[in-house]
């Protein structure tokens, strides 16, 4: 069917292409970086994309983007229905920190029943987390971006100050809560890993990303209650018109957005992290929900794969400093990226070359016959 | 009418043969336009026709698939509004684009400022502006703000901004929307100064009665493609309307006599406040019975618009009673009315009536998306909502044929009324709420909504119509409400009012009751 349309109309028309080319850009101008600090180029892309060569690197892939897919589904379904989930972060950790309290309180329930009990109360205190600023923006009116920055800081200083309580502080010297319970880790048996030739932290947590990557496809297409928060998120007006009650659907979609984020603390903590530091500054990953969201284009497929992506980034950047790059260099690329994405109404304007183009060979025509 | 000042000997523009494709949708399909210098060239086409395709390709904005545009003899290829302006090209938009905190000179000299050193020279542009307004009868006060001044006169300094970057051919997009009677009157006027002076003009426009006042010649499309150039003084209105659609069209409804049955719609003593807080709806009274249409008519402000948002739920009233068929709608929300018997058709359409980034199949299931056979089990049915919309869009004509897909807001404004319409009538509610329901429609779409508005009415719905257009209200009601300062001042249903009688009761005076 393109054959029929040429190349720059496939360039200028395809939103798929336009992430693709800022992708390239990303590199491009992370490229030039490199070449100013006089690291070799290849060397350091080299370390970058190594791991996508062996089963061990594409586990470490999986693993770093398990987050990133669940804290880019929140946005991306934040996104669709209108509201800007820009508390996700808050969201992850409090998440984050209810499956850690299950985890650690509840050391002797079985996995069998331990793992989903985790799984919903993440759920639910990132959904609770969401459906506050909710509460605030339709019973006051408060503007949702600033109060989800401030429950973000709210999250975070109660993670620490959580952590810090005896009972969850760990017993030895480290700045951060005891390990949760076997039962209630989601690893990968030894032995598979071994076998396999997987990562020390391999764990299933991925299934959970790809059902919830479909689930959230699901409501978003199929359902009437997709269509109910679509609908408010395109346009409050029609749809009070249209019967829809907007308030209750700001709530819901912000509880569910919430509840994405807060699943993907708990799959974090249970697969990787398995306890949780007292830190002095953001983690970040639902600040990175919003870039992975961008990338995927807030479809919920672009965004499984835009996370693991940015994992790959994550985790590739960890290794940089071995070839004397720094690893901020991952930031550069990461932001370069997302500022093409941003303007990437640029490349429709590339149609505007098929004109030079066009021109040219008018010109060569009429050469030909004189 | 008089055409002295036309140069037919000098063409300022031809477009020959334009084809622009959007995809596979072809919006200009061979399209011919010649203007001369000192004419007044009207482009007539139903909403979505092609008219604005076709003018901006000749402003710039969009480059023709093929066809040559040929400015004051030599052949041009526009890349931008800058390459236009350059060849002497100006246009007005429908809507403007003035910076509202700024002066009118600040505003007309925007990009083309006149220095003095490194210093705007102020003085020297006041001058400018003024000598130029002078001479086209524009009367622009140079230093009032446009936030203060009126739409027909912000309509002006676009008229001005354009004239003092060295316009010779202006395209005015229906300019004259937004204006009232008497600044119609002037902008004609003005018009006519312009081509005294041998400029030229080009105006788009679906109203037959301004062209025929104020144009010298006019060329049709009708669905993309050229159909034909006439010299209006040859044509009566309705042959231009009649090429326009391509059917003979019908101003007047035909309307069967018919007895109204049980009152539907009640609205008693009702009180409520507009968007300040004023007390604007002071002890309305209203019955609309089955099988009638109950028009409004009234000067915008009276309470018409808090009237019809109380009644749809959109807004509370203070006080009084609504119900439909006996129960009571007073202050529920809008669901509850339409699961009570309430449809309507909003004032604003891109506001509340669509959700303009949703395909047209879902707009059209906008208050039975939850509903069977549309959801089951809360699924969405796709391919149900699909074969709905394909039937409607073919029995309400909506064009182009085959968009069920296509987001609403790319439609034209005409076809998205119709989308609204084929939804409202098919949702079948006992009442029907009509406001301004033809606003910027053409006349084929218009006398499409009336005939939809009447035989709801045939069927035995009550309908109650608002409107601004008085045309509208005589034509097409059984009984007239008129409505000045909150209250209904005067109820007619003898079918024997006429224009004059009903501007002094809306106006407040005559003999209210």
């Amino acid at each position: 069917m393109n054959n029929k349309k040429g190349f720059i109309d496939f360039i200028s028309t395809n939103k798929v292409v336009h992430i693709v080319l800022s992708i390239v850009l990303g590199f491009l101008v992370g490229a030039i970086f490199l070449v100013v600090l006089k690291i070799p180029v290849g060397a350091a892309y080299g370390k970058l994309f190594a791991p996508f060569t062996n089963l061990k690197g594409i586990s470490y892939i999986i693993v770093y983007g398990i987050p990133y897919i669940m804290t880019g589904l929140s946005v991306a379904f934040s996104f669709k229905t209108g509201v800007f989930n820009i508390g996700c972060e808050g969201q992850f950790v409090v998440g984050s920190m209810a499956a850690c309290l299950l985890g650690i309180l509840c050391p002797n329930l079985p996995s069998i029943v331990l793992i989903p009990l985790c799984f919903i109360a993440a759920m639910l205190a990132g959904a609770i987390w969401g459906i506050i600023v909710g509460f605030l923006k339709i019973k006051w009116g408060i503007n949702e971006v600033l109060s989800m920055i401030m429950f973000n800081w709210i999250a975070f200083y109660l993670s620490n100050f959580i952590a810090g309580i005896p009972a969850i502080h760990s017993d030895g010297s480290a700045e951060a809560t005891k390990s949760i319970s076997e039962n209630a880790q989601t690893l990968l048996s030894d032995e598979t890993i071994a076998n396999l030739g997987l990562c020390p932290t391999a764990n299933w947590g991925i299934i959970i990303a790809i059902i919830m990557t479909i689930v959230i496809w699901f409501i978003i297409e199929k359902t009437s209650l997709g269509y109910e928060l679509k609908a408010v998120g395109f346009n409050k007006d029609a749809a009070l018109y249209g019967g829809i009650n907007v308030n209750k659907s700001i709530l819901l979609a912000l509880a569910i957005s919430g509840a994405m984020a807060g699943l993907g603390g708990a799959l974090q903590l249970m697969g990787m992290g398995r306890r949780i530091s007292i830190f002095s500054s953001q983690e970040g990953f639902g600040f990175a929900g919003i870039v992975t969201a961008l990338i995927g284009c807030s479809n919920p497929f672009g965004v499984f794969v835009a996370g693991l992506f940015y994992g790959s980034l994550m985790y590739g950047g960890s290794k940089l400093n071995l070839v004397g790059a720094p690893t901020q260099l991952v930031n550069v690329i990461v932001g370069t990226v997302v500022f093409f994405i941003a303007i990437s109404v640029i490349f429709t304007n590339l149609k505007y070359l098929k004109g030079l183009f066009k021109k040219k060979e008018v010109k060569n025509v009429n050469g030909g016959e004189k | 009418m008089a055409k002295e000042h036309i140069d037919m000997n000098t063409p300022v523009i031809e477009m020959r043969n334009i084809v622009k494709k959007f995809g596979d949708f072809t919006a200009n399909d061979g399209i011919n336009l010649t203007v001369h210098k000192g004419e007044v060239h009207a482009i007539l086409g139903e909403n979505g026709a092609g008219k604005s395709t076709l003018m901006n390709q000749l402003y710039g904005l969009l480059r023709p698939t093929s066809g040559d545009i040929i400015v004051k003899g030599e052949k041009v290829d526009m890349k931008s509004p800058l390459d236009a302006i350059a060849v002497g090209i100006g246009m007005v938009h429908q809507h403007f684009m003035l910076i509202q905190p700024f002066t009118v000179t600040e505003n007309i000299i925007l990009g083309t400022e006149p220095t003095k050193g490194l210093t705007v020279d102020m003085a020297k542009a006041r001058e400018n502006v003024i000598e130029i307004s002078k001479r086209y009868g524009l009367d622009v006060d140079p230093d009032a703000k446009v936030e203060d001044i009126s739409v027909g006169m912000q309509q002006r300094v676009e008229i001005l901004k354009a004239l003092y970057r060295g316009a010779e051919i202006l395209i005015l997009d229906e300019p004259t929307s937004s204006l009232t009677p008497q600044e119609i009157v002037d902008l004609i006027d003005i018009m006519h100064n312009l081509t005294a002076d041998g400029k030229s003009i080009i105006l788009i426009t679906h109203k037959l009665k301004e062209i025929k006042i104020s144009a010298d010649y006019c060329t049709i499309i009708r669905l993309g493609k050229y159909i034909d150039t006439v010299d209006v003084s040859e044509c009566t209105e309705n042959d231009l309307a009649d090429m326009m659609v391509g059917r003979k069209v019908s101003f007047t409804v035909d309307k069967p006599a018919q007895e109204p049955g049980d009152v539907v719609l009640n609205v008693k003593d009702l009180h409520g406040v507009d968007y300040r807080g004023v007390e604007i709806l002071k002890g309305l009274n209203l019955t609309v019975r089955k099988g009638e249409i109950v028009g409004i008519a009234g000067i915008d402000g009276n309470g018409q618009t808090e009237l019809v948002e109380i009644i749809t739920g959109l807004k509370k009233g203070i006080s009084g009673e609504i119900t439909v068929n006996g129960v009571d709608i007073f202050n529920k929300p809008p669901h509850f009315g339409f699961e009570n018997g309430v449809s309507s058709i909003p004032a604003d359409r891109q506001k509340h009536g669509l959700v303009l980034d949703f395909a047209i199949e879902d707009n059209m299931i906008l208050q039975n998306y939850a509903k069977k056979p549309f959801s089951k089990n809360k699924l969405l049915q796709r391919n149900i909502i699909f074969d709905y919309a394909s039937e409607s869009i073919k029995k309400f004509d909506i064009r182009p044929g085959g968009s069920e897909k296509r987001p609403a807001g790319t439609l034209s404004g005409g076809n998205q009324q119709k989308v609204i319409i084929a939804r409202e009538v098919q949702n079948d509610k006992d009442l029907l709420i009509a406001v301004n329901p033809t606003r910027g429609l053409d006349v084929g779409a218009i006398e499409y909504v009336h005939k939809y508005l009447v035989e709801q009415r045939n069927k035995g719905k009550a309908v109650l119509l608002v409107s601004f257009e008085l045309d509208e209200i005589m034509g097409l009601s059984d009984v007239i409400d008129v409505i000045f300062d909150g209250q209904i001042a005067k109820r007619l249903t003898d079918g024997q009012w006429t224009e004059s009688e009903l501007g002094l009761l809306m106006a407040g005076g005559g003999d209210h009751e």
